[in-house]
């Protein structure tokens, strides 16, 4: 069983691993489809 | 003779009869009375969901080659009136240009998302449903008649390991984020009809925000761990003539105590395998076109391809469009994602049911990882029989002193 408790902990660290390299990234909604003149909410 | 002339008459005036109508839809329809517009009789064959042919509007968007000079009546207009603009517009032909946004800005009406939206909420909702509840209801049915599949034999207390804790691993990574990935996807195909009814919309806005969330980042653990089972498996699951035993016993499902001869993976399990390979990696490559809009159009690429080989032609679809909006690119993403997603849960459904309550000692293949020797001889019997051969080989390797 620990090999699976360890898999779905992987799986929350993937998510919000790959939620804040994306966003650092660049790829968030608010990026992608605004230019540096308009302040959505930074 | 009288009667072969008689039968002959009969016959012209059966065909004319019969033909008569295919040519009458062949001619194009009077439009005089409109002065080339939409008649009447278009607008109500559109209601009625025919099909009608817009060529005869579409296609009328102005000729800047034929304007007038800019000195000239209405020269400024550069050759198209204002109608024919917004028919360009209206059919997504008309030449946009936008300073930011990317060639999805440049579509302002898109009447494709109309189809995209009243197959999402019906057929695709409807049979979805019915898919997944029909599996439900066949389980449950072969459940009550053939109850749970027990270890025939006496058990012997020992175990054989069946899986290593790296393929529980990924055997987890995948199927824990597939169960998260099919419950948050639900909810948002479902939500609007099922769900807001039920909770309303205050209660449903936070749940699919969320949901949304899980369901965007959790696919790369999803991605990873089809990768993974993917390495550590296919070797593993390339079909052989052991196949045939197993299928010409249905795999010892519907009887008691037929056991086929299986080695690690029995038919049963390398159809999962490949259904899941297959439909993972089509879910997956979906998934990440929707996953960065507009960066990875998949199906105007697709639909060539698919009309050079002349199927669609073949089963009646005619040529598929290869010009396709941004926007369009998106839905067809969106619906082929949920069609996927939809047999690969029907799939998983049963292989869920058969690892759990429809087979005892199946679990702790993916618990513990150790398996009661005699259900492994049972469902695996070749398999046993390599493992102990290879023990048996390293055993001799050990006992042999080095000199």
């Amino acid at each position: 069983m620990k090999a699976m408790l360890i898999a779905f902990a992987a799986i929350v660290v993937i998510a919000v691993g790959a939620n804040q390299a994306l966003t650092h990234m660049g790829f968030s909604s608010a990026d992608e489809y605004s230019s540096s003149s308009v302040r959505l909410d930074h | 003779m009288k009667r072969t002339a008689l039968a002959i008459v009969f016959l012209l005036a059966f065909l004319t009869q019969g033909l008569a109508p295919g040519f009458a839809q062949d001619t194009a329809p009077d439009r005089s009375a409109t002065g080339g517009a939409q008649t009447l009789e278009d607008i109500l064959k559109r209601q009625r969901g025919e099909p009608v042919d817009d060529s005869f509007r579409s296609d009328k968007t102005g000729d800047p080659n034929s304007a007038a000079a800019m000195s000239s009546q209405l020269g400024t207009l550069g050759g198209v009136s204002d109608p024919e603009l917004w028919r360009a517009l209206r059919y997504g032909t008309a030449d946009v240009k936008v300073s930011a946004g990317g060639p999805q800005a440049r579509v302002l009406i898109q009447d494709g998302g109309m189809s995209w939206l009243a197959f999402r909420e019906g057929p695709l909702a409807t049979y979805g449903a019915l898919l997944l509840g029909g599996t439900i209801v066949l389980l449950a049915l072969f459940f009550l008649i053939r109850g749970r599949i027990r270890i025939d034999g006496e058990k012997t207390g020992l175990t054989i390991t069946r899986f290593k804790a790296i393929e529980r691993f990924g055997h987890w990574l995948l199927g824990g984020s597939f169960v998260l990935l099919a419950l948050t996807g639900l909810l948002t195909l479902f939500g609007r009809m099922a769900i807001i009814p039920l909770v309303g919309h205050d209660a449903f806005a936070p749940l699919a925000h969320f949901s949304k969330w899980i369901h965007n980042n959790v696919s790369w653990a999803f991605m990873l761990g089809l990768i993974m089972v993917f390495v550590m498996w296919v070797a593993h699951n390339i079909p052989n003539k052991l196949d045939l035993k197993w299928i010409a016993v249905g795999g010892g499902l519907f009887k008691k105590g037929v056991h086929p001869p299986a080695k690690k993976f029995n038919f049963g399990q390398k159809l999962v395998f490949w259904g899941v390979i297959v439909l993972g990696v089509s879910v997956s490559v979906s998934g990440l076109s929707l996953l960065f809009p507009f960066d990875m159009p998949l199906f105007a690429a697709t639909f060539e391809k698919l009309n050079a080989t002349g199927l669609p032609q073949l089963f009646g679809y005619g040529t598929l469009p290869t010009q396709l909006a941004p926007q369009e690119e998106m839905q067809l993403a969106q619906l082929w994602h949920a069609i996927v997603a939809f047999v690969m849960m029907a799939l998983i459904l049963a292989h869920i049911y058969i690892g759990s309550i429809g087979m005892e000692g199946a679990f702790d293949a993916m618990g513990s990882g150790e398996v009661e020797l005699q259900w492994a001889k049972e469902h695996h019997g070749l398999w046993v029989e390599e493992v102990r051969e290879e023990e048996r080989r390293k055993h001799t390797e050990h006992a042999v002193p080095a000199e």
